[in-house]
């Protein structure tokens, strides 16, 4: 296929959907398909051809509109109007937007684009989800897909790929946050023949799915900047590391990897060139380890996913000790439109050292949960109370956790804090991937702390001492002290050991994990003092129940909570 | 890596291992291939039993300690049958923050079976998933592949007397 090609298949396709008057756009990303939007998407088909409505009305699945707390979403034009809520078991309501598609919006299930939810937002990596159905290369193609890649082909030297990928200023979005032109022109620069590139869909961390909805929605732009990134580096063969946990995202990147392969997108001679990529789907089996790129790598070698020491970096061995690329899918998601529309506009977007936008999960105890996309820069009371809607309940707002296990629990003081890689290192979270947990007064933080080092305690791989021993001493630590038995020692116990801890684990997950641990002693420490001079939990969600316990408990040894871990 | 064509006998007639077989034949039983082959084993059976960790060992040449140490060393594969029915209750922290622990316990309250522990009438298996990716639909279950979202307790008590029925087989 060449450029002219694939124009006049875009052209075509374009030419098609203004065929029709009005779409009807339907969520059948995960969360609404838990919903059963996959049947809400059936009745209104049926009633397209019971009403005759095929000429005028095109119906059709698109992927993840991000409101998910208000799904099944459906996406109405030229209505320019969400509908949120509906139900297969209400098929009259579903047939009634049908009835209406030229009034205006049904006023009880409407919800307005230009909403804050939606109009603060500012969509580069998550432009088509939800415009586009993700099962279908046609409609990826008509919004400018593979035009960069076939472009660059045709007539881009790598150098000047990687090169553009500097100036745009992308950092990976992985959590780690570094620089990925830097990495790109470290694997360009490898020796060897073989070059592989990896996309990392092994989103672990609890409480974050940006990936799996870009995944689901718009599997081309992935499958386009992982191309992209291969034809920088020189590399010829790529894997994508899946989450088996993700079967509806494994299920669309293959129908997308094949439509790709027939239209020669992918495979031998992509674009008439000499360039050829090929891309196989390796699923995970549920290690949390194997974010870590190291370990990611081993898995995709068949092993155990057990980390490695570094140096040498995967940039210069990697898989089969090969000079291996390796990003996240959000990163690679990145790269299409900055091939595009050039790295400078790029970089016009978010602040100084973090530059375009950063896709957010807002999950718990907030109004609009789910996916939004904004620049860098951000504050966290424009995510939380302007997109987010606030705290339901009218509860207060207790503490946001970004980074999963691996990122920290930030106050109400930083409420106004910019959201960046810098500063959110500053106050002791991470970017992470991108999860955003919200609490409100009603949560305690010992339990939080807990329930992660719960999480990385039993997620460590075992290959090193500190992070197994440490890990599993620091949640003995917490356990002791919500169950009302800890002593203040305790304290500048769990202090030093997730110093320790942070300092000689072998790979991020040791190092990071006691990152929870740390940032909620830092700003919550006055509820651990509660719960160990108190013996109680405020909040009533720790063993030692909210009224104080009588004492004279017997003060379990430290070793009698580690025996019995490291058993999954 | 070389790979070697090799014909390692079929445990049995059971129809399965073609499909075991036939996934190894598609990676050209390179070792590499472990954990796909693995997944295609507790697919087609449910779990990995000794029999099929021999037959892959054997088939991909690789020494048995290697096989059985991915195979424990991920928390996806499980080397006990399952129970006829699965649910799995999703622990991430979304899940967590609105009461996935209260969903556990309801579960332990009416079926006596904590997370990766099967009924002793092997009717259902409890697993605890680390994160299914419905943050925003919390607290999410998973009944047979099904994933129910914002779950109450009470949910769950309908769901486990459904299946723990005598009238349910």
């Amino acid at each position: 296929m060449t450029l002219d090609e694939l124009r006049e298949i875009a052209e075509k396709e374009r030419e098609e959907q203004k065929q029709v008057s009005h779409s009807l756009k339907v969520c059948v990303a995960a969360g609404c398909l838990s919903l059963r939007s996959d049947q809400v998407l059936n009745i209104l088909q049926a009633g397209v051809k019971e009403r005759g409505l095929e000429g005028t009305c095109r119906v059709r699945g698109a992927g993840c509109m991000g409101l998910c707390a208000a799904g099944p979403l459906i996406r109405s034009e030229p209505q320019h109007t969400y509908y949120r809520g509906l139900s297969p078991d209400h098929p009259e309501i579903v047939g009634a937007i049908l009835d209406n598609l030229d009034g205006p919006p049904l006023p009880e299930f409407a919800l307005s684009p230009d909403l804050p939810f939606f109009a603060a937002q500012q969509k580069i990596v998550l432009e088509n989800c939800g415009e586009i159905d993700p099962e279908r290369i046609e409609d990826y193609i008509a919004a400018e897909g593979y035009e960069a890649l076939l472009t660059c082909v045709a007539g881009r030297a790598p150098e000047d790929v990687v090169q553009e990928i500097i100036r745009s200023g992308l950092r990976g979005r992985g959590g780690g946050g570094y620089p990925t032109g830097l990495k790109w022109s470290m694997v360009a620069k490898a020796p060897g023949d073989q070059k592989y590139a990896i996309c990392n869909a092994d989103e672990g961390d609890p409480g974050a799915f940006m990936d799996r909805s870009v995944l689901e929605s718009d599997p081309h732009r992935v499958l386009e900047g992982m191309t992209l990134a291969a034809y920088a580096v020189g590399a010829t063969k790529g894997y994508i590391y899946c989450r088996a946990e993700y079967p509806l995202a494994v299920k669309r990147l293959k129908t997308a990897i094949r439509q790709a392969e027939k239209l020669g997108l992918l495979g031998k001679r992509i674009g008439d060139a000499e360039f050829g990529f090929e891309i196989e789907i390796r699923l995970g089996a549920g290690a949390f380890v194997c974010g870590e790129e190291t370990a990611l790598i081993a898995s995709v070698e068949g092993k155990r996913g057990e980390p490695r020491q570094r140096p040498p970096f995967p940039a210069y061995s990697g898989l089969n000790h090969s000079a291996t690329l390796l990003n996240n899918v959000e990163t690679f998601a990145n790269v299409p439109p900055i091939i595009r529309r050039g790295g400078s506009w790029f970089s016009s977007i978010g602040t100084e050292k973090s530059k375009g936008t950063k896709v957010f999960a807002l999950v718990g105890d907030v109004n609009n949960t789910g996916l939004i996309e904004v620049p860098m820069g951000i504050t966290l009371r424009d995510l939380v109370f302007k997109l987010g809607g606030g705290i339901p309940g009218n509860r207060k707002f207790k503490a946001v956790q970004t980074g999963g296990p691996s990122g920290g629990c930030i106050p109400d003081q930083y409420l106004d804090m910019n959201v960046d890689y810098e500063s959110l290192m500053a106050v002791g979270s991470i970017m992470g991937s991108g999860g955003m947990i919200v609490m409100d007064d009603s949560k305690c933080m010992v339990d939080v702390a807990k329930f992660f080092m719960d999480f990385t305690r039993d997620e460590s791989c075992g290959k090193c001492i500190p992070c197994r021993i440490g890990t599993t001493q620091l949640h003995g630590l917490l356990e002791r002290i919500s169950a009302g038995r800890g002593k203040m020692e305790d304290l500048d116990t769990l202090e030093r050991l997730g110093n320790m801890v942070r300092r000689m684990a072998l790979c991020g997950l040791g190092q990071t994990a006691p990152n929870p641990v740390r940032s909620t002693l830092k700003y919550f420490r006055d509820e651990y003092v509660e719960h160990i001079a108190g013996r109680r939990c405020a909040q009533g969600r720790c063993p030692c129940g909210q009224k104080p316990m009588a004492g004279g408990e017997t003060q379990g040894e430290l070793t009698d909570a580690g025996a019995k871990s490291v058993s999954g | 890596m070389q790979a070697y064509p090799v014909s390692v006998p079929l445990p049995s007639d059971d129809k399965r291992w073609k499909l075991v077989a036939a996934t190894m034949r598609w990676h050209s039983y390179r070792p590499a291939a472990l954990i796909e082959v693995l997944h295609t084993v507790q697919e087609s059976f449910g779990f990995l039993d000794e029999v099929s960790l021999r037959f892959v060992a054997s088939s991909l040449h690789l020494p048995m300690s290697t096989v059985y140490g991915v195979a424990t060393f991920y928390h996806l594969f499980s080397l006990k049958p399952p129970g006829e029915h699965t649910c799995v209750v999703c622990m991430g922290t979304g899940c967590y923050v609105k009461g996935a622990a209260t969903l556990m316990a309801t579960i332990e309250e009416v079926a006596g079976v904590k997370a990766g522990e099967t009924t002793a009438d092997g009717r259902v298996s409890v697993v605890a998933a680390r994160c299914i990716g419905a943050c925003s639909l919390s607290p999410a279950v998973v009944f047979d592949g099904e994933v129910v979202p914002k779950v109450q307790p009470s949910v769950i008590r309908e769901q486990f007397r459904r299946w723990m029925s005598y009238d349910a087989r």
